[in-house]
């Protein structure tokens, strides 16, 4: 099966995939706020990290 | 050429500028980290579950003592860091436990079946490996159910979280941390055969590179690299657009993950490190004159066999808080017990992965030769 699907073929699927991820996300989320987004570094933004990490639950 | 590679930069610079016109410079310079990692990995062929099998098979212990080697560049750097911004900066901790133990174990199995760890796996879908594609779609799949089951995995017992820094303070936290690394990479040598112990200057290179990337991570996002989460998200993002309802979910209800999954994958350390992670893998085989064979055409039933081998993958990284990035990598990197613990289980599930390999991925069988 793989011989005839060609690395930049299942390459560019794989683009196609993470873009309609985020098409259904745009569409089913609150959009970001740029005006309370956060700043560029989190070292010396005096700022508690906010994201989500694999180790936590 | 040129104007594949031209397109190649425009679909790079692109989604780093959509990103940060989306969701502010933080997001954009986590999709530049997240595209130096892949750069780096398909780039300079830094990998994590190739070398592991390696030193298993062919007794090659290179790959695995540049793995050492990064982790190690990014504990000189991140345990004083984390000591003294405690309030911005935030470590890979994590419990051990059972279901952690297990989940690291078979996780180890799954990924020499898989053909890819966590990192691996986006990078061979983005450099147009098959496998690799239908592996991150099971790997998705697999991840966000593992959420869904969490809580009872963890239930089954597990101790407080551990860190040598807090048993022994940042400076001994170091030291003790480097020298499990440094007895790690002796064993290595030791056991790796002669020619095959020193890695070439290509994976020092990566090595550098990959912890360098591994501390803009820490420093941008303030915490360390990931990329399970994300997976998860994704995960259950489509999910819920599907219907499901997650509000029933311990997982997804608790606060941090409930403002995740109503908030866009642009505000998502993960998610945006690991795009922009396929997308450096996908530029990397682009770039190239060639962009290769594909890899070698495997039965359905193997590729069935992947896709189950993924899902089971993305699975067991949840139970083990993390696959060999967030556990590993950085669990180690910023002194987290549960990071060794996982190596240790990882590494017997991997040896039981190689087993297992050859009775799951089947070539198919050339044309005219009777099966």
């Amino acid at each position: 099966m793989s011989a005839r699907i060609s690395r930049p073929m299942v390459g560019f699927l794989a683009l196609l995939a993470i873009a309609l991820i985020l098409a259904v996300d745009l569409a089913t989320s609150a959009p970001p706020d740029l005006f309370t987004a956060p700043p560029a570094f989190a070292l010396g933004s005096g700022q508690a990290p906010g994201g989500a990490h694999c180790s936590g639950s | 050429m040129v104007l594949q590679r031209a397109s190649v930069v425009l679909v790079a610079l692109g989604f780093i500028g959509f990103a940060f016109l989306m969701a502010g410079p933080r997001a954009g310079l986590l999709v530049m980290v997240g595209l130096g990692f892949g750069l780096v990995l398909e780039g300079l062929r830094f990998g994590f579950a190739g070398p592991w099998r390696m030193i298993v098979t062919d007794r090659d212990g290179r790959g695995v003592l540049a793995q050492l080697i990064a982790i190690a560049l990014v504990a000189a750097v991140a345990f004083p860091l984390l000591a003294a911004n405690p309030t911005e900066l935030a470590p890979a901790h994590a419990p051990v436990g059972l279901a952690m133990i297990l989940g690291a174990f078979v996780f180890g199995a799954a990924m020499q079946i898989v053909m890819g760890c966590g990192s691996g796996t986006l990078v061979n879908a983005g450099s147009g490996n098959l496998g690799g594609l239908l592996a991150l779609l099971g790997f998705i799949a697999g991840s966000f159910a593992g959420t869904l089951h969490l809580g009872w995995w963890v239930g089954l017992g597990s101790l407080p979280v551990a860190s040598l820094q807090g048993l022994f303070g940042a400076n001994l936290g170091l030291v003790l941390t480097l020298a499990g690394l440094g007895l790690v990479g002796a064993l290595t040598i030791f056991y790796a055969a002669p020619g095959k112990r020193l890695p070439p200057r290509r994976l020092w290179i990566a090595a550098a590179l990959i912890a360098a990337l591994a501390l803009a991570n820490l420093v941008i996002a303030g915490q360390p690299w990931g990329i399970v989460y994300g997976l998860g998200l994704w995960g259950a993002k489509l999910a819920q657009a599907g219907g499901a309802d997650l509000a029933q979910t311990a997982f997804w209800v608790a606060p941090g993950n409930a403002e995740r999954l109503a908030s866009s994958v642009l505000t998502d350390v993960t998610s945006l490190t690991n795009i922009g992670l396929l997308i450096g893998a996908f530029a990397v085989m682009r770039w190239r004159a060639s962009p290769g064979a594909q890899t070698q055409a495997l039965t359905l039933g193997s590729y069935g066999g992947v896709v189950l081998a993924a899902l089971v993958l993305g699975y067991s990284a949840r139970m083990a808080f993390g696959c060999n990035v967030g556990a590993f990598f950085s669990g180690i990197s910023t002194g987290s017990v549960h990071g060794w613990v996982w190596m240790i289980a990882a590494f017997a599930g991997s040896v039981m992965g190689i087993k297992l390999r050859a009775v799951v991925l089947r070539p198919v069988a050339p044309r005219g030769v009777a099966a």
